[in-house]
């Protein structure tokens, strides 16, 4: 398949860019930072492309679906959507340092996605109950605002490293954006991840209503979004009404991001009969 | 404070407690911490499957917690209810609170508020005071909805704000939550959710409930004229579908072929496709007979090893490095777990130096079953797919569709719920409240202009939106 052939390349190159943003970064070499953006870009460029190509793949394959329908292309597109996240905020921003902690994510998920063993890039044909426009709005509205809680987390290590002690002129430290934007910066990410999360739980709940006749079953993959949920809205009324900011909301960003992660990965190693190959066909 | 909370008393003390945005926290975070539970044991399972995976102790401390149906248990649906009342009478104190701002014709400013604002800018301009009033508010009628001029010495300040409204977003979130567990309570106490399994050519008016199993009439009945499943060429199900007729006094009102994620509605309850199977035999013939040979999968926890061991009923199996022994005790064709057929099972006793023997059930169609038990060993039967119950495989062989029936008359509530919650998050992150004030001061033949902006949020946005104000007004 080319289109999973063009992800070696592309997993490359998130992985170039992110090393030469350190690399600019550590021996301060600004101005050489615009080759990593390139690079970013580049790769960027060519993992849309992979998308489409695979979606044109599943038709030549007579299985015509979104890729959006496993894990793989999840990640996929979960990777496209941080490695977005990353170019938008170094363009508004006009900071390249960003990306000194963003790219690496999207590295991550892609070299996930292609080296772990128990995750298959065969393009597969989609069982009964993953057919509804309803799964593909929650798949994407979902992995945008897990992006967005991730780029979060990277921002949130930035600030930790940033407000650290004491932070002498010109050091790595100091080469960052200032603590102030990143606070901010933070705080929107959570939000717009919040978001995108309600309304992938909201369009997820559609689904579940459409496919078995209930919005809400408490399984454990609903349960940990909606955990998750908490996470978030209780960072958000910390910061609302409580006022607090900077360290405590980078720490409970990274927290949020935890279950995320659990929602999205550890949920199948929790005991139980459900999975949607059993809901669907038991 | 509230009136509520200035009386006193017993009232106004719980009014007070309920008023606070830590207990919101504290809630929020309960159950988020609460919710795990339910995760890590699974619901709503057989009690004879709970004492097999924990023991009697346990199953028995667990159950008295109310462990195995968590989310209807009565704590967790008081912290449900606790967090609804948080949100009701931090509503009702906020808007009270808000109404003096929200609700006004002509909104009060307060210009020592300006002054004081950090995106102050300021420049002097050649030109009568009287023109720039008229040339000001008309550059600024492009953006704000409201303006005010107001005399001031021998100049005059101008008022304009638009976006008030927006401080109501974040109320409609929180209410949109109370709508939400509204509707769930509304589905909860007049809807139901209940299976039926009708076999090919066959109907019936009655189905039976989730979890309490007892049986429901329904207000017509449904026949089963068809069902069918195809396969891709992996051999993976492509789609299930049971051609269904609705009968009202024995006349038939509606046929329709359901799907996976393309239901019937009829009268308020909906008919899913949800499951199928083979109709059991009176008598155990060729069909329900056990497969000759078992192969079975066993995977050691600690180390992740995987092993096969091969057998039929009646065998013994080693265990590698002599860590126990397998008997093959039963093959059950229908597996009956919490009320439902779970297709063929198999029952085993497992051996272990120094343990007692262990009784195990294993549904062949389902590899991650033995999970839940948590043992030392996962077991699975191995090459039991479900294509062995590919209909026409075999003629006369008679398939029954499973089907979920459910109504939920709270769904619009919930659907409304969602909608609000949606919207109101937009206009609560991406809008707010914006307040610009515009002050000329008459200095000799010129005057000087102050432009300065409050906003409820997004200081940076408000900070950027004056530096292009003040950029209009210098060129207007
Ligand atoms: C389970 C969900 C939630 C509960 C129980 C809850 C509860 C509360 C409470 C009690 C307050 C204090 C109200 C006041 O003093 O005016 C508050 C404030 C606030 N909440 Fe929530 N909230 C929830 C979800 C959300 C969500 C999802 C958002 C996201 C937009 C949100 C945004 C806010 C904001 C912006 C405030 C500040 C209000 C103000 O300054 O007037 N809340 N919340």
């Amino acid at each position: 398949m080319t289109s999973s052939y063009i992800l070696s390349f592309v997993t490359f190159g998130y992985g170039l860019a992110g090393f030469l943003y350190l690399f600019c970064w550590v021996f301060h070499k600004p101005r050489f930072a615009i080759l990593a953006t390139l690079a970013l870009a580049a790769a960027w460029l060519g993992n849309t492309a992979s998308i489409l190509l695979r979606w044109v793949e599943s038709y030549q394959m007579g299985m015509g679906h979104a890729p959006l329908s496993n894990l793989f292309e999840s990640l996929v597109f979960f990777a496209w959507t941080i490695a977005l996240i990353g170019l938008f905020l170094e363009w508004r921003y006009r900071d390249r340092s960003l990306g000194v902690f963003t790219t690496p994510l999207a590295f991550l998920a892609l070299a996930y996605a292609s080296l772990s063993p128990g995750i298959s890039d065969r393009i597969q044909p989609l069982i009964p109950a993953l057919k509804s426009n309803w799964l593909i709005a929650h798949v994407i509205t979902c992995f945008i605002g897990y992006a967005s809680f991730a780029v979060a987390v990277g921002v949130s290590l930035m600030y930790l490293i940033r407000a650290g002690a004491s932070v002498s002129p010109g050091s790595l430290p100091d080469r960052l954006p200032p603590a102030g934007l990143l606070d901010e910066l933070n705080h929107r990410l959570v939000l717009f991840g919040l978001l995108f999360l309600t309304v992938g739980i909201i369009t997820g709940a559609v689904w579940a209503n459409q496919a078995w006749g209930r919005y809400w079953g408490w399984d454990p993959k609903e349960t940990w979004s909606l955990i998750t949920w908490f996470i978030y809205a209780a960072l958000l009324h910390f910061r609302l009404m409580r006022g607090w900011h900077g360290k405590r909301i980078a720490y409970l960003a990274i927290a949020g991001f935890m279950a995320v992660l659990f929602t999205y990965f550890g949920v199948n190693l929790l005991p139980g009969l459900h999975s949607y190959g059993s809901m669907s066909a038991g | 404070m509230s009136e509520q909370a200035k009386a006193g008393g017993v009232l106004g003390m719980i009014w007070e407690f309920f008023a606070s945005v830590r207990l919101t926290v504290i809630l929020l975070l309960s159950l988020a911490a609460t919710s795990v539970i339910g995760t890590l044991v699974p619901q709503n399972e057989s009690p004879m499957a709970y004492q097999q995976a924990f023991g009697e102790f346990l199953y028995r401390l667990m159950a008295a917690l109310d462990l195995f149906d968590m989310y209807r248990a009565w704590w967790f649906q008081l912290l449900i209810v606790l967090l609804a009342l948080n949100i009701i009478v931090c509503s009702v104190e906020r808007l009270t609170a808000l109404s003096g701002i929200l609700f006004v014709r002509h909104p009060v400013f307060k210009i020592a508020r300006f002054q004081k604002a950090k995106n102050r800018q300021e420049f002097s301009v050649e030109a009568p005071a009287a023109d720039l009033q008229a040339r000001y508010m008309a550059a600024l009628a492009s953006q704000f909805g409201y303006r005010r001029v107001e005399p001031q010495g021998e100049g005059f300040v101008i008022f304009a704000e638009k976006w008030r409204w927006t401080r109501l977003g974040v109320y409609v979130v929180h209410l949109s939550i109370v709508v939400l567990l509204v509707g769930s309570l509304i589905g909860s106490i007049f809807g139901f959710e209940g299976y039926v399994n009708i076999p090919e050519n066959e109907s019936t008016d009655t189905i039976r409930l989730r979890f309490s199993n007892q049986p429901v009439t329904l207000p017509f009945t449904i026949r089963c004229d068809d069902f069918d499943v195809s396969f891709y060429e992996s051999g993976a199900p492509k789609e299930y579908r049971s051609n269904l007729a609705i009968l009202e006094n024995g006349r038939t009102v509606l046929t329709k072929a359901i799907v996976v994620n393309d239901p019937l509605r009829y009268r308020g309850i909906n008919i899913f496709q949800s499951s199928y199977g083979q109709v059991p035999h009176e008598h155990e013939d060729a069909e329900d007979a056990a497969p000759g040979e078992f192969r079975l999968k066993v995977t050691a926890r600690d180390s992740g090893q995987a092993h096969t061991l091969s057998g039929a009923v009646g065998d013994r199996l080693n265990l590698p490095d002599g860590r126990g022994e397998i008997l093959l005790r039963e093959y059950v064709p229908h597996l009956n777990f919490g009320g439902q057929d779970l297709g063929p099972g198999l029952n085993l006793t497992l051996t272990q130096p120094g343990k007692e023997a262990q009784e195990i059930v294993l549904a062949m169609r389902f590899p991650n079953f033995d999970k839940m038990r948590g043992g030392e060993f996962l077991l699975a039967v191995e090459g039991a797919a479900p294509q062995r119950f590919r209909p026409g495989q075999d003629s006369g062989q008679r398939f029954y569709t499973g089907l979920q029936v459910t109504r939920d008359p709270g769904v619009p509530v919930v659907y409304a719920g969602f909608a609000c919650m949606i919207l109101g998050l937009l206009v609560t992150f991406f809008m707010s409240h914006q307040m610009v004030c515009v002050e000329v001061r008459v200095l000799g033949a010129a005057c000087r202009v102050a432009v300065a902006g409050i906003a409820n949020k997004n200081r940076l946005g408000m900070q950027q939106k004056i530096a292009q104000i003040a950029d209009r007004l210098r060129a207007a």
